[in-house]
């Protein structure tokens, strides 16, 4: 907090007004209805339009996190909402501030991750005339919404705001957005906000009707390869508790999506870990033989499925999603549960009268693990391994530690290399793959997590070029937070799609020239730290994650170092490749 | 590690892709199981979906977004109030293979100005209207056929003559090749809208929405 703010502040608590001043304005009015719904912290960047909401939060007891761009408030506010579960709140002005906002609402609505964005819009009178900073902001976001507002008047903003924090929160999560032009915002009004609550028209449905939920436990029961698909719906509906009871006591063995990745433990002798473009062996072996999928909040995104024409082919489906509109989107679901992840299986497991007989085929899944591990050769004398540094820094680590990651092969190792044994400690850029998404998603997980669990991000040269100005936002406010950089140069996964499809043609893959990222971190006010060797990487770990305040490690891997096992896009699952001469 | 055998210096070991098990069936491109000897696909069908929409700022580029978005084929969407001047009625004629009509539902149902969703039976009653404006070189036949269509002359001047017509699809259709025979100099068509026939409700409010019915 600013001293100037907190000089204001300890003059207003001497006058021992413990009551909230009235609202006056729009602004205070979008302000209170944020701190109804019980928001701690606010990031975004200050502009022109949005002023009059920011000059009412100065009052408040709400902080706000000033960012580099809007691109940082808006991942950090999703990584906030990844962690916490609930919204998390950027703010950006009208113009250039919501267009830099669209990356982060996109990832976030293609996570399906609770966000709201507050934009400044020019006044009502100028709408529609080109005026300075305008932008179409409602409609630029429409189709990556959940659902968006257009603020009409100061006294209605505040119930506007809270809806949008409701709708965000509610059902299948999701980011909303509320356009408040300036002369609502600075418009008089004296109408306290209600409570956030979301349209009556609105009604995700909580449990699954009984008689598909029967008739697809029957299904089950009599299944001899079943297989747990765990999608981020489960983890979002805090579900992961019920999940690991129910495929624990029916000994079925889980995959998860990366999303769902911390829905189950990876430890397990049931985890098959995750399945997948780059998922392991074993889950994309079950997957292609199970017999019956019994699928908990997941979309099935092409990444997962591969081709739809090989996607688990001789299964019948059940498909639980608390979005109708999921259920056969991509792959037909014989039977479809309509509800919240937690509720459904707990009706599931209700109305199952028999376990599955899976003896013989969790022995096959255990095969499949002894088949296929993750496994790399490693030599002290050629460059370092990236799965290597991940192993390390987990093994450095305690179990709740949260990973955020940019995206790219970086993102792939830290997923496959790392076990993941909790819900909401996975924090990455899924549906979208937006680099840049890992430094400030860090900033955003810190100030989420519980102050004595660790906050590391893996990022990749690349991701952190995008976005690495957000340091500057971790070193003032000290944020307690470890980036390792797996450093080799290249977009890695291009580079690798290259060699793979592209006949090695290089073409705008090659950075040739990268700064030195540990002094650039220093430069930021940033601890900096460098790995070349393997006899470098557990003191240096050590050292950065003893580190108060932000630290960087630049680490320097094989260049040529790729992530296997590889499904080809829209390829079959049950034919990744584990070398490139399989592709 | 479980086995001793070293991974191979890039990449992983492991079975080759052609030494493991197979799978026996097949989805389709929509995901649908099949018989791996039938490669079914489901053929397009043309319906009448109708959706209650409550009227909000945005609602219309929200439902046509969706269409634009999804890759949905759309021969014709009309919009217009209704009883309830909260609500609008959204009319949308698609082409689309079942599984696709499915999820045009389920989306449009998804969107949060949208009231109710549903398909059309095959008995709704259907209009369209068009406006034609010929060249006036044969009033009397062309009023002739005006006539075989019932339809109405809104303008006729010394140059050219301007008609209205109702009907369903087929019988616009028709109408305007027997106008083709004319000098067609402009056509406005206003696309489908419907209702369901009889006691058959086309849209349901829920009771929370307050309805003035």
């Amino acid at each position: 907090m600013s001293s100037e703010r907190a000089v204001a502040r300890e003059e207003r608590d001497g006058e021992q007004d413990t009551d909230p001043d009235p609202v006056t304005t729009g602004a205070e009015s979008v302000v209170r209805a944020l701190e109804n719904a019980g928001v701690e912290y606010l990031f975004g960047v200050q502009g022109g339009a949005i002023m009059p909401v920011y000059d009412a939060l100065f009052d408040s007891e709400m902080t706000h996190v000033t960012m580099a761009h809007e691109q940082g408030a808006v991942h950090a506010a999703d990584a906030y909402g990844i962690v916490t579960g609930k919204p998390g709140i950027c703010m950006a002005t009208s113009g250039p501030g919501a267009t830099n906002l669209v990356t982060g609402i996109a990832d976030a609505d293609m996570d399906s991750d609770p966000v709201v964005a507050l934009t400044g819009q020019v006044p009502t009178d100028f709408v529609g005339s080109d005026a300075f900073q305008e932008t179409d902001t409602t409609g630029v976001t429409r189709p990556i919404t959940k659902e968006n507002y257009f603020a009409s008047d100061a006294d209605s903003v505040g119930d506007t705001v809270g809806e949008a924090f409701a709708m965000a929160a509610r059902g299948r999560q999701g980011p909303t957005l509320v356009d408040l032009p300036k002369d609502v915002t600075n418009g008089d009004t004296d109408a306290e906000p209600g409570p956030a609550e979301t349209p009556p028209t609105y009604e995700p449905s909580e449990t699954a009707e009984e008689r598909a939920v029967e008739r697809a436990s029957e299904a089950f029961t009599d299944a001899e390869q079943p297989v747990i698909l765990v999608g981020g719906g489960v983890i979002k509906s805090e579900a992961s508790e019920e999940l690991r009871a129910f495929a624990i006591e029916h000994e079925v063995p889980v995959v998860t999506t990366m999303p769902g990745i911390g829905a189950f433990p990876e430890d397990h002798p049931l985890s098959l870990e995750w399945a997948g473009m780059h998922g392991t062996g074993y889950a994309n072996m079950a997957l292609t033989l199970t017999d019956c999928l019994f699928a908990v909040g997941t979309r099935f995104d092409d990444r997962l499925t591969g081709g739809v024409e090989t996607f688990a082919p001789d299964a019948e489906i059940i498909h639980a999603d608390i979005d109708p509109a999921e259920i056969s989107k991509n792959v037909e679901a014989e039977y479809g549960l309509v509800g919240d992840a937690a509720a459904v299986i707990e009706q599931f497991d209700a109305a199952l009268d028999e376990s599955p007989e899976t003896e013989a085929w969790r022995a096959q899944c255990q095969e499949w693990k002894r088949e296929y591990p993750l496994d790399y050769h490693i030599d002290e004398d050629e460059p370092l391994r990236p799965e290597f540094v991940v192993e390390a820094v987990d093994a450095a680590t305690d179990d709740d530690t949260i990973v955020t990651t940019g995206v790219g092969q970086h993102q792939m190792w830290a997923s496959q290399y790392w076990t993941f044994t909790e819900p909401r400690t996975w924090v990455s850029s899924h549906g979208l793959g937006a680099m840049g998404y890992g430094v400030p998603a860090t900033i955003g997980a810190r100030l989420a997590a519980d102050e004595d669990q660790s906050v590391v991000c893996f990022d990749g040269d690349g991701s952190f070029l995008m976005t690495c100005q957000e340091l500057t936002v971790a070193a003032r406010e000290e944020l307690d937070i470890t980036v390792f950089v797996l450093n080799n140069e290249y977009i890695g996964m291009v580079r690798q799609w290259q060699d793979g499809f592209f006949e090695g043609r290089h073409m705008a893959s090659d950075y040739n020239w990268m700064p030195e990222f540990d002094v650039l971190a220093e430069a930021f006010g940033a601890n900096g730290y460098r790995i070349d060797e393997y006899d470098e990487v557990e003191d240096t770990i050590e050292a950065a994650l003893d580190d108060d305040g932000p630290s960087v490690v630049d680490v320097h891997i094989d260049p040529q170092a790729d992530v296997f096992p590889m499904v080809p896009s829209g390829g079959d699952n049950g034919r990744f490749a584990l070398r490139g001469d399989h592709l | 590690m479980s086995s001793d055998e070293e991974p191979p210096k890039r990449g992983l070991k492991g079975p080759a892709p052609e030494e493991r098990a197979r799978p026996e069936g097949r989805r389709n491109s929509q995901g649908i199981r099949i018989d791996p000897d039938v490669e079914a696909e489901q053929p397009p069908r043309r319906t009448t979906i109708t959706a209650l929409v409550s009227n909000q700022p945005g609602v219309l580029s929200e439902v046509s977004g969706l269409f634009s978005r999804r890759q949905f084929n759309i021969e014709s969407l009309t919009v217009g109030p209704t009883q309830n001047p909260d609500w609008s009625r959204v009319t949308v004629v698609v082409e689309e293979p079942d599984p696709n009509i499915d999820q045009i539902e389920k989306q449009l149902d998804k969107l949060v100005p949208v009231i109710h969703t549903r398909e059309l039976d095959d008995d709704a009653v259907r209009r369209e209207l068009v406006l034609v404006k010929v060249s006036a070189d044969d009033p009397q036949r062309i009023h002739a056929i005006t006539e075989m269509y019932d339809g109405r002359t809104l303008d006729a001047g010394p140059q050219t003559v301007t008609v209205e017509l109702t009907g369903s699809e087929r019988i616009i259709d028709d109408a305007l090749d027997a106008f083709r025979q004319f000098d067609v100099r402009e056509i406005a068509r206003t696309g489908h809208t419907a209702l369901a026939r009889g006691e058959t409700k086309t849209s349901i409010a829920p009771d929370r929405v307050k309805t003035d019915e």
